[in-house]
C-alpha cells in the first residue's frame, strides 16, 4: 500500500508502512536525529526529529509515528508535513538547547570532535548562542570496558548504546538508571562488558561519551586517510575502513555492507589494530648456528631456492595459515606444482574439507542474508558467538523476530545470544538426528526453510569427512521437497583464508600429502605461507621456511624468515564463509624490508629455477581467474542448489565417539596479528579472569 | 449544594461499614447481573449517555474510550485500573479505595464486560499501603460471595489483580503505568500505538482512573439520564473535589460538576482562612494545572470547560487554595522541584528542561535575577510544552507559565528588591 504526502510542498508517493521519518527522507528533507537508528528499535526520546503534520496540534516525532498512523485529511486530501517551518525551526532550536546546556563544552579535548552529530547539529539546527546560567550537571565516570572510554557528562540519554547491547550484541549488561536528570547510561553493578561485539556502541553513541579507549587522543578524523576494505579476522569479510595517519594504522571502523556484516564488527576486527605495528617481521631472516640473524632479501631468496632446487620434489611441501591472501595461495601452489611437488594444504586445523567434493560442499551456501528467511537451525560443531560474532548477531536478529523458533546445538554447549536447545555433544546425537530418530529431525522437515551450520569443531577431525556426510544428509533430507532456491547446508569457517585456498585447489594433489603429512620430519623443505596454527613441532629437522608478517610460532620455529605484508598492506582477494569473493585495498605499508607476499614468492620462483610467468598483480590475478573464476565474481554469491551436495552425502565412514571439540579456544587470540595486540591480550585475561570469577561465585 | 439523594459515595467519610455487607446496604451489587444481562454495548452506550469524563484529569468521555476497544480481537482485552494517585492535592481515590472499595470492583465488573475483558488489574500507588489492604480486602470478599471470579454469578468471568506500584508519580501516566505492570522501568510509551490498540503485553487495554470506575454501576442503577442531568452540559455528575491549603476546614467532597469554585471553599470548607478577600490565587486541579487568581476564582465554576478558558483545567478537582501569606514564586518553586524529581529523563525537553526552570526558579524565589530571565523562563517553559513523550512536560511547565501570566509583578518586585538591597551593600 502506498499513501500520498505533501513534505515541503512537494507531493510524493510513500509505503505505508514507512516511519515518518523516512519519508521525508525519501522526499529529500534533512531529519536531524539523536536517538533514531535504522538498526536499532525505535525509542523516540531525543525529539529531535520533529516536523510538523497538517491537522495535529503539536509538533510530532518523525522516527516514531508511521505514515499509516498519521489520521487522515476529512477531505481525502494528502496530509501535509513540514520539515522546515517557524514551528519545527523552532522546535529543534529548543530541543538543540536543552541537549546542549547539560553538555560540556569541551570539544577541543575530546575525541568524537570532527565526527560529533551533536557538534554538526548544533551548527546546523541550534541557536548560536547559551542562555543557560546555571551550573552544568556532572556524571560520575564509569569504567565499563578497556575498550570504551567513557565521558558520561557528555551523554545525551539517547539509550543507542543500551539498545544495540540489548537487541544487536544480546547482552543486557548497559542500561539507563535513575531518573529525570540523574539519569546514567551504566552498567548494572559496575560491571564490565564482555560482548564479543561491545565497541560498536561507540560508532552509534552520537557524542563523545563513549568513545575508543586504546585510541584515545590519538588522531583527529580529519587528519586520517580512509581506505575501504576488507576484514581478515574471521570468515566473515566485513567491511571495513581503515584510518591511516603517515604510515600507521590508527583506526579500524566498520562499513555498511547488508549482505554481510549490516555496519557491526567484532571488537577483534577493530581493536587488532595495535597488533598491526607490534611484533613485525621488517627483514629477512636466516638461521644460524641456532639463532636468526638478520639477513637482506638476496641472500634469504637465495637459499631458500638452493634449498628448493636441491630438495627431492615429494619431500618439499607448503601450508597456507589463515590470513593468506588468494594471490600468494595461487602463486605458492604454481611454483610448488612447477618444482613438481603434490604436497600443498591451506587446511592447517586438519579439517576434511575436500574441494572435489563440489564448492557446495564447503561454503556457507545458505548466505548471512538467508539466516534471516531461515526458521530452524542445527549448530554442529561451532560457536558462532566466538567464530564469527557478526554473523551470530545475524541470527539473533532472525531469532528476535519470533519467526526462528529452534535452534539445536550438537557440540560443546555454550552460552549463545539466544535460546538453544543442546541435544548433544557429539557424533552420536548427530547420527541419531541422521536416521530420523532424533526429535529434532522432525523439527528440521516441518521447518519451511532448515539451516544446519556446520562448525570446524565438527569437520576438523579425523572423522571429519564422515561427519560432513551425515551433516549432508540431515540437510538434504530436511530440505527435500521445499523451494528450490534453498541451500541449507552451511560451512562456518573461522579463517579469512580458507575458501580461496579451497577454491584454488591448495589441497594435495593425487598422492600428494596433506598438512599433518607435510609436518613430518622426513621432509626436506617445509614452506609455511603464515600458517602459525598447526603442529609445528611434528616437523622435526626438516628445513622451514616462513613467509608471513608477524613474528609468531611460525617464526620462531623457521629457519629461514621471509617478511610478508599484513592484510591492512596489501591488494589480496579473500572469500569469505559464503563463498563471497572480496578484494582488500592497501592502505598502509608493510614495515621496514617487508614486501606484498606475491611479489616474495614471484621473486623466489625465480632463484628456484622455476620462473612464473607474471609479472605484475594484473597478470596473475588473470591466470588466477582461469583457474577459479568464481574469484572474479566480486561481492556476489552464486546460487548454489542442493544437488551440489550430492557426492558429500554418498560417502560415509567410522565415526569417533569422542565430542565435538570448539574450534576457537580463546576469541581474542586467534591468529598472529590478535596475538601480538596488546589490546587483546588484555581482552583475553580480562575475560579468564571474569571467567573464573564467575566459576567462584558460582561454587 | 449536591442533594444527600444523588451522592455516589455514601460512606466517603468511612462512617460506616467498608465490607461488602456494608456495601450491598448502600445498595452497590444491586442489579449488577441485570445490567450484564442488556449486554455489552447497552453498558457503552449508556455511559456514553450519561457524559461522564475520564476523573483521572484529562476529561476524556469514558463511554467514548470503551467504544475504542476493539470487538472481535483474538488477543485477550485488559482493564487497568489507575489508583496511582500521586498528584500533589489529589486525594479522591484512597477515600474510595479505603471507604467505598466495592464501588470500585463492581464498577471494574461492570467495564470489564463491557468492553470484554476477563482480567483487571488495579495499580495501586506504592505508598498506598491500608488503601492496597483494604481494596484488597474487599475483592477477597467478591470473590468469597462469587461476585467476581471464575463461575460468578453475574456469568462474566473476571479476575482482578492488584498490584502495588513503587512510588513513581510517572507510573501514574497511563502507559508508564502499563511498562511498570509488566515488569518494566516505568518510562512512558510512544503514541501511537494507543493502549486500546496495543496496551499491556501487547493485547488492547483501557486505563482508567478509580473514580471514573467506581461510578459506573451508580450511574447504570439510576440511569444516564440522572447522572447527565447533574451539573453542566458537557459537564456531567458528580465528582470528588479535595480542597487542601489555606481553607478552614480542608476536605474532599461530592459536588455537582460546575459548582462556583467560591460556592464550594464557602459552603464545604468553611472559608479561606482569613476571609475570601485574603485569597491570593487557586490552583483547581491538582498542581500540575496552571493557577488562577483570586479575582478569577470569584466567579469561575469547577468544570473542565470554564477553567479551560482560563488557561487552567479541572484536572483532578485538587482544589490548591493559597491565602495573601503565601510566597507565590517559592509555591511555585516546589511545584517545579517536584517535577524534576519525578520526571523519567526519557526524553529531552522534560529531563533537562524541568531542572533548568527549577534552578531559574530557586534564585527568582530569592530575587537573585535578571528581569529578562522572566521572559526566558517562559520561553523555556513553552520549550518543554508539547515537545515531550507525555504530559508530565506539559504538568512541569503550566505552573510555571500560570505564575508568570498571573504572577509576574510580584517576580518583578522580588528581583528589584534583592538588586536594591545588594546594590546598596555594593556601594558601602
Amino acid at each position: 500500500m502506498t499513501k500520498k504526502l505533501i513534505i515541503d510542498g512537494q507531493e510524493i508517493e510513500v509505503e505505508d508502512h514507512l516511519t515518518l521519518l523516512q519519508a521525508c527522507e525519501q522526499a529529500g528533507a534533512e531529519i536531524p536525529r539523536f536517538c533514531y537508528h535504522e538498526r536499532l528499535s525505535i525509542a523516540g526520546n531525543c525529539r529531535m526529529c520533529l516536523v510538523e503534520a497538517q491537522g495535529v496540534p503539536k509538533p510530532v516525532a518523525s522516527c516514531a509515528m508511521g505514515v499509516s498512523d498519521l489520521p487522515p485529511n476529512r477531505d481525502g486530501s494528502p496530509k501535509q508535513i513540514s520539515t522546515k517551518s517557524p514551528l519545527v525551526k523552532k522546535a529543534r532550536e529548543g530541543v538543540m538547547e536543552f541537549l546542549l546546556i547539560n553538555h560540556p563544552l569541551d570539544c577541543p579535548i575530546c575525541d568524537q570532535g570532527g565526527e560529533c552529530d551533536l557538534q554538526d547539529q548544533a551548527m546546523a539546527f541550534g541557536m548560536g548562542g547559551s542562555r543557560f546560567h546555571e551550573n552544568k550537571r556532572a556524571v560520575e565516570e564509569k569504567n565499563i570496558s578497556p575498550l570504551i572510554k567513557t565521558m558520561m557528562t557528555r551523554c545525551i540519554h539517547c539509550t543507542r548504546c543500551v539498545r544495540y547491547m540489548t537487541e544487536v550484541a544480546g547482552v543486557e549488561e548497559l542500561g539507563l538508571i535513575s531518573r529525570g536528570e540523574d539519569a546514567e547510561i551504566t552498567t548494572y553493578l559496575e560491571q564490565g562488558i564482555l560482548s564479543e561485539m561491545s565497541a560498536n556502541v561507540v560508532d552509534l553513541c552520537p557524542v563523545g561519551a563513549l568513545t575508543h579507549r586504546p585510541w584515545a587522543f590519538n588522531a583527529r578524523p580529519w587528519e586520517m586517510r580512509k581506505t575501504e576494505t576488507i576484514d581478515a579476522m574471521d570468515a566473515v569479510g566485513s567491511a571495513i575502513r581503515v584510518d591511516t595517519r603517515g604510515g600507521a594504522v590508527m583506526r579500524i571502523l566498520p562499513r555498511n555492507n547488508d549482505a554481510v556484516n549490516e555496519e557491526w564488527i567484532s571488537d577483534k576486527t577493530r581493536h587488532v589494530a595495535d597488533g598491526l605495528k607490534i611484533q613485525r617481521l621488517d627483514t629477512p631472516y636466516i638461521r644460524k648456528n641456532g639463532r636468526l640473524e638478520p639477513a637482506s632479501w638476496d641472500e634469504a631468496l637465495t637459499l631458500v631456492g638452493e634449498k628448493l632446487k636441491a630438495a627431492d620434489p615429494t619431500r618439499i611441501g607448503a601450508i597456507a595459515g589463515d590470513l593468506a591472501g588468494a594471490e600468494e595461495m595461487f602463486a605458492l601452489k604454481d611454483l610448488f606444482t612447477r618444482l613438481g611437488s603434490k604436497n600443498f594444504d591451506c587446511r592447517q586445523a586438519g579439517d576434511k574439507l575436500d574441494p572435489k567434493l563440489g564448492r557446495a560442499s564447503y561454503v556457507f551456501n545458505t548466505t548471512i542474508n538467508g539466516i534471516e528467511e531461515a526458521d530452524a537451525i542445527l549448530i554442529i560443531g561451532s560457536n558462532p558467538r566466538i567464530e564469527a560474532p557478526v554473523l551470530n548477531a545475524r541470527i539473533r536478529k532472525r531469532w528476535r523476530t519470533g519467526q526462528l523458533k529452534h535452534i539445536g546445538l550438537i557440540g560443546a554447549n555454550a552460552p549463545l545470544t539466544y535460546p538453544v536447545t543442546h541435544l548433544g555433544a557429539g557424533t552420536d546425537t548427530l547420527a541419531e538426528v541422521a536416521s530420523g530418530k532424533h526429535s529434532f529431525a522432525q523439527v528440521l522437515r516441518a521447518a519451511d526453510k532448515p539451516m544446519i551450520i556446520l562448525g570446524q569443531g565438527a569437520f576438523a577431525r579425523v572423522d571429519g569427512l564422515a561427519v560432513l556426510a551425515l551433516a549432508a544428509q540431515i540437510a538434504l533430507s530436511a530440505c527435500e521437497g521445499k523451494d528450490a532456491a534453498w541451500n541449507g547446508f552451511n560451512v562456518l569457517h573461522t579463517a579469512a583464508a580458507r575458501v580461496a585456498g579451497l577454491d584454488l585447489g591448495f589441497v594435495p594433489a593425487e598422492g600428494g600429502r596433506d598438512a599433518a603429512g607435510i609436518l613430518r620430519p622426513d621432509m626436506q623443505v617445509v614452506y609455511l605461507l603464515g600458517a602459525d596454527e598447526c603442529d609445528l613441532g611434528a616437523s622435526g629437522g626438516a628445513f622451514t621456511v616462513y613467509q608471513g608478517s608477524h613474528g609468531d610460532h611460525g617464526a620462531a620455529r623457521a629457519d629461514v624468515i621471509l617478511p610478508g605484508s599484513a592484510y591492512t598492506e596489501k591488494s589480496v582477494t579473500y572469500v569469505n564463509t559464503e563463498g563471497r569473493a572480496q578484494q582488500t585495498i592497501k592502505a598502509a605499508f608493510a614495515p621496514g624490508e617487508a614486501k606484498e607476499d606475491w611479489t616474495i614468492i614471484r621473486a623466489l620462483s625465480a632463484r628456484a629455477g622455476k620462473t612464473l610467468p607474471y609479472d605484475d598483480l594484473t597478470a596473475l590475478r588473470a591466470a588466477m581467474y582461469k583457474t577459479a573464476p568464481q574469484l572474479a565474481a566480486h561481492d556476489t554469491v552464486e546460487a548454489r542448489a542442493m544437488s551440489g551436495l550430492g557426492m558429500l552425502a554418498k560417502l560415509s565412514g567410522a565415526l569417533s565417539p569422542e565430542p565435538f571439540a570448539a574450534a576457537i579456544e580463546d576469541f581474542y587470540l586467534t591468529n598472529p596479528i590478535a596475538r601480538a595486540s596488546v589490546v587483546m591480550a588484555g581482552m583475553s585475561a580480562l575475560k579468564a579472569n571474569a571467567q573464573k570469577s564467575a566459576l567462584k561465585a558460582a561454587e | 449544594m449536591l442533594h444527600d439523594r444523588d451522592r455516589i459515595f455514601r460512606n466517603l467519610y468511612g462512617f460506616h461499614d467498608a465490607g461488602l455487607k456494608g456495601a450491598i446496604s448502600r445498595g452497590a451489587w444491586d442489579g449488577t447481573k441485570f445490567f450484564i444481562d442488556k449486554g455489552h454495548d447497552w453498558i457503552i452506550n449508556e455511559v456514553k449517555a450519561s457524559g461522564l469524563r475520564g476523573r483521572g484529569g484529562a476529561g476524556f468521555p469514558t463511554g467514548l474510550k470503551w467504544s475504542f476497544m476493539p470487538k472481535a480481537d483474538p488477543r485477550p482485552s485488559y482493564l487497568v485500573v489507575n489508583a496511582d494517585e500521586s498528584e500533589p492535592g489529589s486525594c479522591k481515590d484512597r477515600e474510595i479505595l479505603r471507604h467505598d472499595p466495592h464501588l470500585l470492583v463492581e464498577g471494574a465488573l461492570l467495564a470489564s464486560f463491557a468492553m470484554r475483558a476477563h482480567a483487571c488489574y488495579i495499580y495501586v500507588r506504592g505508598e498506598f499501603i491500608r488503601e492496597r489492604e483494604a481494596l484488597q480486602r474487599a475483592i477477597d470478599e467478591a470473590y468469597e460471595a462469587r461476585l467476581i471470579g471464575k463461575n460468578n454469578v453475574h456469568g462474566w468471568d473476571l479476575d482482578i489483580y492488584v498490584h502495588h506500584g513503587a512510588g513513581a508519580y510517572i507510573c501514574g501516566e497511563e502507559t508508564a503505568l502499563l511498562e511498570s505492570l509488566e515488569g518494566k522501568k516505568g518510562q512512558p510509551r510512544l503514541k501511537p500505538p494507543f493502549p486500546a490498540n496495543t496496551g499491556l503485553w501487547g493485547s488492547p487495554t483501557t486505563i482508567n482512573n478509580v473514580e471514573s470506575i467506581a461510578v459506573t454501576g451508580e450511574i447504570l442503577r439510576r440511569g444516564a439520564t440522572w447522572f447527565a442531568a447533574l451539573g453542566l452540559p458537557n459537564n456531567t455528575g458528580t465528582k470528588l473535589f479535595q480542597i487542601s491549603g489555606h481553607v478552614e476546614k480542608p476536605c474532599v467532597v461530592e459536588e455537582e460538576m460546575g459548582i462556583p469554585l467560591k460556592e464550594l471553599i464557602e459552603t464545604h470548607c468553611g472559608g479561606v482562612r482569613g476571609g475570601w478577600d485574603n485569597l491570593l490565587a487557586v490552583i483547581p486541579g491538582g498542581s500540575s494545572v496552571r493557577c488562577i487568581t483570586a479575582a478569577q476564582a470569584s466567579d469561575v465554576t469547577m468544570d473542565f470547560d470554564a477553567l479551560g478558558k482560563l488557561g487552567s483545567g479541572l484536572g483532578t478537582a485538587a482544589v490548591i487554595v493559597m491565602d495573601k501569606s503565601t510566597d507565590i514564586i517559592a509555591a511555585i518553586r516546589r511545584i517545579s522541584y517536584f517535577y524534576k524529581h519525578e520526571s523519567c529523563g526519557q526524553c529531552t525537553p522534560c529531563r533537562e528542561g524541568t531542572g533548568w526552570m527549577w534552578r531559574v526558579l530557586e534564585r527568582m524565589e530569592r530575587g537573585e535575577a535578571a528581569k529578562r530571565e522572566i521572559d526566558l523562563l517562559f520561553e523555556v517553559s513553552k520549550q518543554i510544552e508539547g515537545h515531550t513523550i507525555c504530559a508530565l512536560g506539559d504538568a512541569a511547565a503550566w505552573p510555571v507559565q500560570g505564575l508568570i501570566n498571573n504572577f509576574r509583578p510580584v517576580i518583578e518586585a522580588r528581583i528589584d528588591q534583592y538588586q536594591a538591597k545588594h546594590s546598596k551593600v555594593a556601594a558601602e
